[in-house]
């Protein structure tokens, strides 16, 4: 069995056996445990709320105007890779054809982006998650709530966004090692993803949405 | 075998491929454009066509045995077949091929007798050519030829070769014949025989002119640079991905989503039909097939890997290079339904512990 082979085959499917497990745990756990008893009178109804709930989704998405000067940079930062890591993941022809082959879908209309645009964002969005991580280290209140997670979770990305870029560029090896290299990367992201605060991806709209939603109820406005 | 029973081969049958060529009547300048062509390919410095030439000319007529073990004959009939008589199959009919018992007429001990003889006269020195993989569960059981199982004549074979060409994925990796489950436990000639040079022309079949510039090379200049599967490095160095013509809609991506489509009527990229062009390695998209004529990616189908080690298991040859491989797709909707029952017992646990302590809180008040 080559390294491409293992990669692509026993553990893909370990890893796809972990991250469906760990985030179904994570989820159904977190959305079953329910709200806290309170004691005082709704001040809005749920119909209203809910429509709050989802203003606040909007809302909390955008840098407060207020700390718009001290966040803007951070918030572009975090943006710029978060919608370059999507377009590369969701757009890329491979990966396309990867995720239609995983899901057994035909889909068609799903469209990619030419490979000489996916690679000009890709080293951008490496550029921006390089800078995304000198700010976390020199950023004192960012440093100090950083711990193994953050750290950890930038060393994969970091790894399978060079191996993706190695591959596209033909760079450092021959091409089905490194390719081997950059699916291993995503099993390991695949494998950590349910026990780390990569899990945002699962929770932040949902977690925006709450408290919209329990703001809203209470009488406060968000 | 043994040397001790080596026979001296007659000089008038040990002539120089240069001696060789002047009683066909190919020309100076003919071979020195053969010559020129091989270097070329094999990332040589023009310069050194000259000596190559020289080197090639003075070079004995060499002793050729064909093994076939367990193949299909596709490998030999790519060697043997071209269109029109070409130098490159000169150079094939110029060595001494002593033994194949699919061209020669003598069967049976005749034929293992000629072998025995044409090993014994180049002792040592012959090249040992190799097509089909060798089936080694029980002993070898399940390929034998002449009494002997396929394992027990490679090994007295190999013992008196200078080199070994394994000609065919499945003689250069097992191929075919070790798919998965792999019933006669096929494997390359590379897997038995650790004492000798192996040089592994893979493909199914390799392509000809591939094939004749590997021996060409090893006359003139010995082992050629190999990769770490073993293959000259002169005709696997690039995958057919980097030198595809239709690499250019890939970078734009384009590509044909049917072998019916828009896409591949106008003959944009087979990436997403499964083409293996960025994972195989082989020399289809510079020397092609049938003299040059084409070669599959240009008649309209994707590469099938078939030079890569275990190309027969990379998934289905329609599904793209990234594809799983794996089709057992129970196992995880077993964590799904696991991971769900996890969640809810954990959650209702704690819920379970917070009203036990809300509870306990109360009457902590209440008293």
């Amino acid at each position: 069995m080559t390294l491409l082979e293992f990669s692509r085959g026993t553990m893909l499917h370990i890893a796809l056996i972990v991250f469906v497990f760990g985030v179904l745990w994570r989820l159904v756990t977190t959305f079953m445990l329910g709200w806290r008893k309170r004691k005082s009178e709704w001040r809005t109804s749920a119909a209203d709320s809910a429509v709050k709930g989802a203003i606040a989704v909007g809302n909390r998405s955008w840098p407060h105007p207020e700390f718009l000067n001290r966040t803007a940079f951070g918030e572009a930062v975090g943006y710029g890779y978060h919608i370059g890591l999507f377009a590369i993941v969701l757009l890329g022809a491979p990966h396309v054809v990867f995720w239609k082959n995983l899901f057994g879908i035909n889909a068609a209309w799903w469209p990619t982006i030419p490979s000489g645009i996916i690679s000009v964002v890709s080293v951008v969005t490496i550029f921006l998650l390089l800078i995304a991580t000198i700010r976390r280290y020199m950023h004192p209140p960012l440093r100090r709530i950083s711990n193994f997670d953050d750290w950890f979770t930038l060393v994969i990305l970091f790894a399978l966004m060079i191996t993706g870029v190695m591959a596209v560029f033909g760079i450092g090896g021959r091409y089905e090692l490194i390719l081997a290299a950059h699916i291993i990367a995503f099993n390991v992201l695949l494998i950590w993803f349910p026990f780390s605060k990569l899990m945002h991806a699962f929770y932040i709209l949902p977690a925006r949405f709450f408290i919209g939603y329990t703001h809203a109820k209470k009488g406060a406005s968000t | 075998m043994s040397t001790s029973n080596r026979k001296e081969r007659p000089t008038n049958d040990r002539k120089t491929i240069g001696q060789i060529m002047d009683e066909n009547g190919v020309g100076r300048r003919r071979f020195l454009k053969y010559c020129a062509g091989i270097t070329a390919l094999m990332a040589m410095p023009p310069g050194m066509t000259a000596a190559f030439a020289q080197q090639l000319r003075a070079a004995r007529r060499p002793t050729i045995i064909y093994m076939p073990f367990q193949e299909c004959t596709g490998c030999l009939e790519s060697l043997t077949r071209s269109f029109a008589p070409s130098l490159e199959s000169l150079m094939f009919e110029t060595v001494s091929l002593d033994y194949n018992h699919t061209l020669q007429a003598a069967a049976g001990d005749a034929a293992e007798a000629a072998r025995h003889e044409a090993m014994e006269e180049a002792w040592g020195e012959y090249i040992l050519i190799c097509d089909g993989s060798i089936p080694t569960k029980m002993d070898g059981i399940y390929g034998a030829s002449a009494g002997h199982s396929f394992v027990d004549q490679l090994h007295e074979a190999a013992e008196g070769a200078a080199a070994i060409v394994a000609v065919g994925v499945c003689a250069s990796f097992g191929g075919v014949g070790a798919a998965y489950p792999n019933p006669t436990g096929a494997v390359g000639v590379s897997e038995i025989i650790k004492n000798k040079p192996i040089i592994n022309v893979p493909g199914c079949p390799p392509i000809p002119e591939v094939m004749t510039g590997t021996l060409v090379s090893f006359l003139a200049s010995g082992v050629p640079d190999l990769d770490n599967h073993l293959r000259p490095k002169a005709f696997f160095g690039n995958t057919i991905h980097d030198r595809c013509y239709r690499r250019r809609f890939y970078d734009t991506g384009l590509f044909a989503e049917s072998f019916d489509d828009e896409g591949a009527r106008n003959g944009w990229c087979l990436y997403k039909l499964g083409c293996r062009g960025p994972t195989t390695y082989n020399a289809c998209a510079t020397i092609k097939w049938n003299g040059g004529t084409s070669w599959p990616v240009e008649s309209g189908h994707g590469c099938l890997g078939c030079s890569e080690p275990n190309f027969w298991d990379q998934g289905g040859f329609y599904e793209p290079v990234t594809s799983k491989l794996f089709n057992d797709t129970g196992q995880i909707a077993g964590a799904a339904a696991a991971g769900v029952a996890v969640g809810a017992a954990a959650a209702l646990a704690a819920n379970r512990r917070k009203k036990k302590l809300s509870g306990q809180a109360e009457k902590e008040t209440s008293s």
